[in-house]
């Protein structure tokens, strides 16, 4: 198998990208969510987004999603040639790579009336995936909700409905992954099967970002630590440095 | 991706959604039958008075009905935020609007079909000759309620009490097409049946005239 | 402030001019007499009102093109002030109505267009309550704003082509048909001081919805700061107090 190759087989086309927030500000009426945050997060790092509830994670990943524009402030996109050299130019705010982002959210982003099937083809179709029977098929066997292909989400534990919004993000093999607190919710098997997952796309070369305020052995593989408070970042540690002192401090805290 | 294709598809979702519970289908022709029979409850019209009035009654009965069904539209996409999953995929904010446009105007219809023969029936009114023309006029009256009831829809999901406020919004909105619409029906179930060109006119110039508007703010309407 | 203080005066001037011409100088009118100089007030209330709901349509255009908070402002404020104006028209026409025709109302096409409209605004206004988000108000109340403006054209149109088998109680014998010169040089008089007054208050009204801004900009800019302080460490922020 191709080594950034997704593990239903079909090589992934996407090329890393990177994104960069640009003195990003955004408010709620009175409430300041994010203070003029600026962050280069380069193509292919893995960084995990510490913070407490209120500092402003989901709002960044949100923005990042291209869900949300912010109040000032821009972010943009840094690409990088298959080969690893940077392109050397950032991409404009008007450069929207909505095909190359997957994001797994607080809520599972998934259609309760329609089956898990028919939820992933949907957005296989939106996305503009070819072979879209096989592709879906292979996405469910890997998460291991095969034998439930045809059951209403509806129907399925917090556990399973995790999965499947994993599967959905990750469907289009994006270059950037933006995950809000993906490992809540899953069981000790789904957990295993994310870890690997991740593992699997770092390996090739695709940018995660990973909010998360628990302890989760996805952190072992996180290559940057950013610390977010009250909206503005408090601590970072580089895109060359390491992070595990930043994580082991956050985690003795939670 | 062409905003056309992608409409297309959210469609099919929209109708697979529905046709797999049916309750809005059903709910919506059910209303719209109680307030034509409570029409004749608290009129007690005579035959002449039916002939006079229906068509009013009719379009009041699509009006309503259609207020209450056009407003889960968009309240449904927020158990679980699937709006915003439909917004980061890399299709035109349009497409989604025209993708919930199209399942309404089709839910309408059908909904049309099932009311407009039974109300022919309870107010003993012909519709033998005219069948064409009445569709036309239905189409063209159903689309501007679902256009301007999907955008309002959009705006109403995101306000405090949204099931009071789209009617609110809607209604005032739409008594241009009321009159129009009911003239155009009224001088159908005449005794010598025609149809006007200038409503007709009038009724396709306000569905151009609110899609386009609808076209060039969805962006806006959409954006968090 | 000058200026201001220079417009109130003027407006003043005219309205109390355009009154006292209103109730004493122009003549008599030979059927309804007294009770007709109301529609002195009544066809200058319209008059304001269409002025002001243009200048809201223009405002919420230019706010979702620009997102400037003032445009906001401006389209509320202007809202606001055209209910005021169409309130009192829908008031003053069935007062007069009353002794002139007998009835106080009639579905006339004017009239129910003109009900309409309110209406229409109004719910603006209610949209405006039942939204929180400050951004979002501004955009979705805008965009129904242009939804609204786009409607009042054929609002009207609907009305005057198809409300016409009613009876048309006649208003004024048309506005400008065989009008005595003076009447018709108090009623421009009077248009004149009703748009001026509308101008004032509406001014009035968008410096009120400023300051209201400004206040919320101030308290966020403290609130932020104040955090800031906090989120510093206690040598620094003794360093700041002092």
């Amino acid at each position: 198998m191709p080594a950034n190759a997704n593990s239903a087989g079909f090589p992934s086309s996407a090329s890393p990208l990177g994104i960069s927030f640009q003195n990003v500000e955004k408010r709620f009426g009175a409430l300041a969510a994010l203070r003029g945050i600026s962050l280069q997060i380069e193509p292919g790092e893995f960084v995990a987004l510490l913070g407490h509830n209120g500092a402003g994670k989901t709002t960044l990943l949100r923005i990042a999603a291209l869900l949300m524009n912010p109040s000032r402030g821009s972010v943009g996109f840094i690409s990088a040639a298959k080969d690893g050299h940077r392109d050397g130019a950032a991409h404009g705010p008007e450069c929207k790579p909505k095909h190359a982002i997957g994001m797994v959210a607080h809520s599972t982003l998934l259609y309760d009336e329609l089956t898990a099937a028919e939820n992933l083809s949907l957005f296989a179709k939106l996305y503009g995936l070819g072979e879209i029977a096989d592709r879906v098929a292979g996405a469910l066997r890997d998460c291991g909700l095969e034998s439930r292909a045809g059951s209403l989400v509806r129907t399925f534990s917090r556990g399973m409905r995790q999965r499947l919004a994993i599967a959905r993000a990750l469907l289009h093999d994006p270059s950037i992954l933006l995950l809000d607190e993906p490992a809540a919710g899953l069981d000790r098997q789904g957990l295993v099967w994310f870890s690997a997952k991740l593992a699997a796309l770092k390996q090739a070369g695709c940018t995660i970002v990973m909010s998360t305020h628990a302890r989760n052995e996805s952190l072992e593989l996180a290559t940057r630590a950013v610390a977010l408070a009250t909206g503005s970042v408090k601590q970072d540690s580089g895109t060359a440095g390491d992070p595990r002192p930043l994580l082991a401090s956050l985690r003795a805290e939670a | 991706m062409t905003t056309v294709g992608a409409a297309g598809i959210l469609l099919g979702k929209e109708l697979r959604l529905e046709f797999r519970s049916r309750e809005l289908l059903s709910a919506t022709i059910i209303f719209a039958l109680v307030v034509v029979v409570l029409f004749s409850f608290a009129f007690d019209p005579t035959a002449a008075e039916s002939r006079r009035y229906g068509p009013g009654l009719l379009w009041i009965a699509f009006l309503f009905a259609g207020s209450l069904m056009l407003n889960p539209s968009f309240s449904r996409e927020q158990t679980n935020e699937t709006l915003d999953a439909l917004r980061m995929a890399p299709i035109s904010p349009f497409a989604i609007l025209l993708g919930k446009m199209l399942a309404n105007f089709i839910f309408m219809s059908v909904a049309e079909l099932v009311l407009v023969p039974v109300f022919a029936v309870l107010y003993n009114i012909s519709i033998v000759g005219i069948v064409w023309r009445l569709v036309l006029v239905l189409s063209l009256g159903t689309t501007g309620l679902v256009v301007t009831g999907t955008v309002f829809s959009a705006v109403s999901a995101q306000a405090r009490m949204r099931e009071l406020l789209l009617p609110l919004l809607l209604l005032p909105i739409l008594t241009p097409l009321l009159i129009a619409a009911v003239e155009s029906t009224a001088s159908l179930f005449q005794e010598q049946p025609s149809l006007d060109r200038t409503r007709v006119a009038f009724l396709a110039g306000f569905d151009i005239v609110f899609l386009t508007a609808s076209w060039l703010l969805c962006d806006y309407l959409l954006e968090d | 402030m000058k200026g201001r203080l220079a417009y109130t005066g003027i407006t003043a001037a005219l309205v109390f001019f355009a009154g006292y011409a209103a109730l004493f100088l122009a003549p008599d009118e030979a059927t309804m007499h007294a009770v007709q100089r109301i529609f002195y007030f009544h066809v200058g209330s319209w008059n304001a009102m269409f002025c002001a709901l243009f200048v809201v349509f223009c405002a919420n255009v230019a706010y979702l093109l620009t997102r400037k908070q003032k445009y906001d402002a401006l389209g509320v404020s202007g809202v606001e002030v055209a209910v005021m104006c169409c309130t009192i028209g829908l008031v003053t026409g069935p007062l007069w109505a009353k002794p002139v025709w007998g009835i106080y109302w009639t579905w006339d096409a004017r009239l129910t267009s003109t009900f309409i409209l309110w209406l229409l605004y109004i719910a603006y206004l209610l949209l405006r309550g039942l939204l929180e988000d400050p951004e979002k108000k501004a955009s979705l109340s805008a965009i129904f704003g242009i939804f609204a403006f786009l409607d009042v054209p054929m609002v009207y149109l609907s009305n005057r082509l198809w409300r016409t088998q009613h009876p048309q109680p006649v208003i004024l014998g048309g506005a400008g048909s065989g009008m005595a010169p003076m009447i018709a040089k108090v009623l421009v008089l009077c248009i004149v001081a009703m748009f001026f007054l509308m101008v004032l208050v509406f001014i009035d009204r968008y410096r009120l919805e400023q300051l209201r801004n400004e206040c919320e900009e101030l308290r966020f800019e403290i609130e932020s700061r104040s955090a800031q302080v906090q989120s510093l460490p206690p040598s620094a922020a003794q360093r700041m107090s002092s």
